[in-house]
């Protein structure tokens, strides 16, 4: 466990812990330094490797935001939640039913998205998953796969399957260090970025993060010490979730919204969740970057090959070399 | 997950084995005169439980009996699919031949990314991931190579009337029906067999308690690769049958992640861990895809919005998979059994 797990000291007095393990986050580095020298080789074309770079961190950041969400989910409950490709799904939703009914601005939505989807998980918590709380593993990923499905199929079911999209009038190309992205990939970095910082803060400086951290590090001894560890649980689901809203939110100026979407953004977040470390915000926001770069990057790279072979190709690596991720200590 | 009580006496065990399997024979001979009495539309839904029960058949080797959760047979299916489809469209070799080299892949692929895995040490979740990568992996292979035909997969060249060499018959022929009941009946006698076998022992012992079971000189490894093995072998033949009933398969249809999720279905619902629970789950979940078909083709009055629209069959699906957790984990069959057993 990363940093939710760094908790147990009691808070006044103790040295701050170093923020970063220096090695292994240098390895990274200098592995996506390597990538872009080699894509560099392979096209040719500084141009094109500049466009993937930013193209990537761009999207990458989204990718954290959405991963963010899944690791607090992962490392404080302990539950691989496949449901949350299909929340962001439903914000997604919400979002284009407000522009296509209502003409209310993406952006505006966030406003009404991130608490839907807040309360929406809260519920699902308290309601579903609350109940197989000590179960095997694999009945609470059972759970979560099949509210999964029941979302993505009830939109399915509501919309029917052709791709909707949403594009405000004002998202225009921006030229951005000699390369070229939309306003609204733009915004949708600085905004998970925005809502990253806000998270840290939550959960570093207040006592009701301290309390999150507690639960992660050790449901049990927080307990004891009066923390109430199944309200924890139904605000970390719910917050993890409204990262997700926030993130479906963002995104749906330049994604078609179709009901299945939010499997990539799952699965990819899955990826970033592990190559960060368990529940660590910091690796989640730099996961997402080295994701995004990796499946631009490799998309140039191996241009015949499908860009998320290079993610799911990496994401093994990471399962099998350093299972804990970039954050994360050994265990 | 755990489902199926800690062993204690292999007695009582294989003797619970020579009654499974007596109850594999008789239910399948019974089974076989259904065509008798069902029409088409019937024997069409099942012999799509029959592919179901494949499916969840060759899941629960692995995952309940073996106790790694898999997120990703969609791969053995597919390389199942892929293999036949691929000698027969290209080398004009039958599906049987196919079926089998389809097999010895999957197992093949099966026991080097299980081998990874263990070797690595993941569990649990993160195992479960690792499939689910490789799966995805082949799919977006399959997606991309010519060998495969990308993404417009492969169709099966059509036969003037039936020919069981071609494993294909005209529509309606009760002959799909019928080797699939066959597969099925024959993967299960194997499953009965491998868990009356000293390897099926081991491999029951090694997921109740796996320091126990290497203290006393078991080869983990071998036994969880083993179990892997016939998991993927039994999905692959699930993949080539499917692929001679549909005559068609691409990337998406036999890779995809709806594969391996429609394989973890009827064993949960039927119960993991048990040799007849997938069986159980699969004639509960087929006919339940076939009535919401119809409910979207002939909605009841008060319903019309449903006319034409798709998504109900999967939305029953998973609401009966997250009632089956929240109420009977064992699933029907688990949860029938263990009443039973309670009661004497």
């Amino acid at each position: 466990m990363a940093d939710l797990a760094t908790v147990a000291e009691p808070a006044a007095g103790t040295p701050r812990r170093r923020l970063v393990p220096s090695v292994p986050l240098l390895v990274t580095v200098g592995l996506v330094g390597v990538a872009v020298v080699v894509a560099l080789i392979r096209t040719g074309s500084p141009a094109t490797v500049r466009q993937a770079v930013l193209t990537g961190l761009l999207l990458g950041g989204v990718y954290g935001l959405v991963a963010l969400g899944l690791t607090l989910i992962f490392g404080v409950l302990d539950i691989v939640n496949f449901a949350h490709g299909a929340l962001l799904t439903v914000a997604m939703y919400v979002t284009y039913t407000l522009s296509d009914r209502f003409g209310i601005d993406p952006y505006v939505s966030l406003l009404v998205a991130v608490p839907l989807l807040f309360l929406l998980g809260a519920a699902l918590q308290r309601g579903l998953i609350d109940r197989t709380l000590g179960q095997p593993l694999e009945n609470q990923l059972l759970l979560t796969l099949g509210i999964a499905l029941l979302l993505e199929n009830a939109l399915l079911l509501s919309y029917g399957g052709v791709p909707k999209t949403v594009n405000p009038s004002y998202d225009e190309p921006v030229r951005v260090l000699s390369a070229v992205a939309d306003l609204s990939r733009i915004l949708a970095f600085l905004g998970a970025l925005a809502i990253a910082g806000l998270l840290y803060v939550l959960l570093q400086r207040t006592r009701l993060g301290t309390a999150i951290r507690a639960v992660a590090a050790n449901p049990r001894g927080a307990q004891l010490v009066g923390v109430d560890v199944r309200f924890i649980f139904m605000l970390t689901f719910a917050i993890g979730t409204a990262c997700a809203g926030a993130a479906g939110v963002l995104v749906v100026p330049f994604v078609t919204v179709e009901p299945t979407i939010g499997e990539l953004f799952n699965i990819v977040a899955f990826v970033v969740v592990v190559l960060g470390g368990l529940g660590s915000v910091p690796g989640a926001v730099l996961g997402g970057l080295v994701i995004g770069l990796t499946e631009q990057l490799g998309g140039i790279i191996f241009p015949s090959q499908s860009p998320l072979l290079s993610v799911f190709f990496v994401f093994v690596l990471v399962l099998f070399l350093r299972p804990q991720g970039i954050f994360g200590r050994r265990q | 997950m755990t489902t199926t009580a800690p062993v204690t006496d292999t007695v009582a065990q294989v003797e619970r084995a020579d009654r499974t399997l007596q109850v594999v024979l008789i239910g399948g001979a019974l089974a076989a005169l259904l065509p008798l009495a069902l029409g088409p539309a019937q024997e069409s839904v099942a012999i799509r439980v029959l592919i179901f029960a494949l499916l969840g058949t060759g899941w629960n080797v692995m995952s309940g009996l073996g106790g790694m959760f898999s997120f990703g047979h969609a791969a053995y299916f597919g390389l199942g699919a892929y293999s036949a489809g691929y000698l027969l469209v290209e080398h004009d070799v039958s599906p049987w031949i196919g079926m089998v080299v389809g097999a010895v892949l999957a197992a093949a692929f099966g026991v080097v990314t299980g081998f990874l895995a263990l070797r690595y040490k993941l569990r649990g979740a993160y195992f479960a991931l690792a499939t689910l990568a490789f799966a995805e992996m082949l799919r977006l292979f399959a997606l991309n190579l010519d060998l495969t035909n990308k993404a417009i997969g492969l169709n099966v060249p059509l036969v003037r009337g039936s020919s069981w060499w071609k494993l294909q018959f005209p529509a309606g022929s009760s002959n799909y029906y019928w080797v699939g009941l066959g597969l099925t009946l024959l993967a299960l006698v194997c499953v009965v067999l491998f868990m009356r076998s000293r390897m099926g022992q081991y491999a029951l012992a090694v997921r109740d308690d796996e320091d126990a079971a290497a203290s006393l000189g078991v080869d983990v490894m071998r036994v969880k690769l083993t179990t892997i093995a016939l998991s993927a072998a039994i999905t692959a033949v699930a993949g080539t049958f499917y692929l001679q009933y549909y005559l068609f398969v691409n990337p998406d249809l036999v890779f995809g992640n709806s594969v391996s999720i429609q394989a973890i279905l009827p064993a949960v619902v039927g119960g993991v861990g048990t040799v007849l629970g997938p069986i159980v789950g699969a004639m509960v979940l087929g006919p339940l895809a076939d009535l919401s078909a119809g409910l979207l083709r002939n909605p009841p009055p008060g319903l019309d919005f449903l006319q034409g629209r798709s998504g109900l069959d999967i939305m029953i699906y998973a609401a009966l998979l997250i009632l089956i957790i929240l109420v009977l984990p064992k699933g029907l069959y688990g949860s029938a059994r263990a009443w039973r057993r309670n009661r004497r």
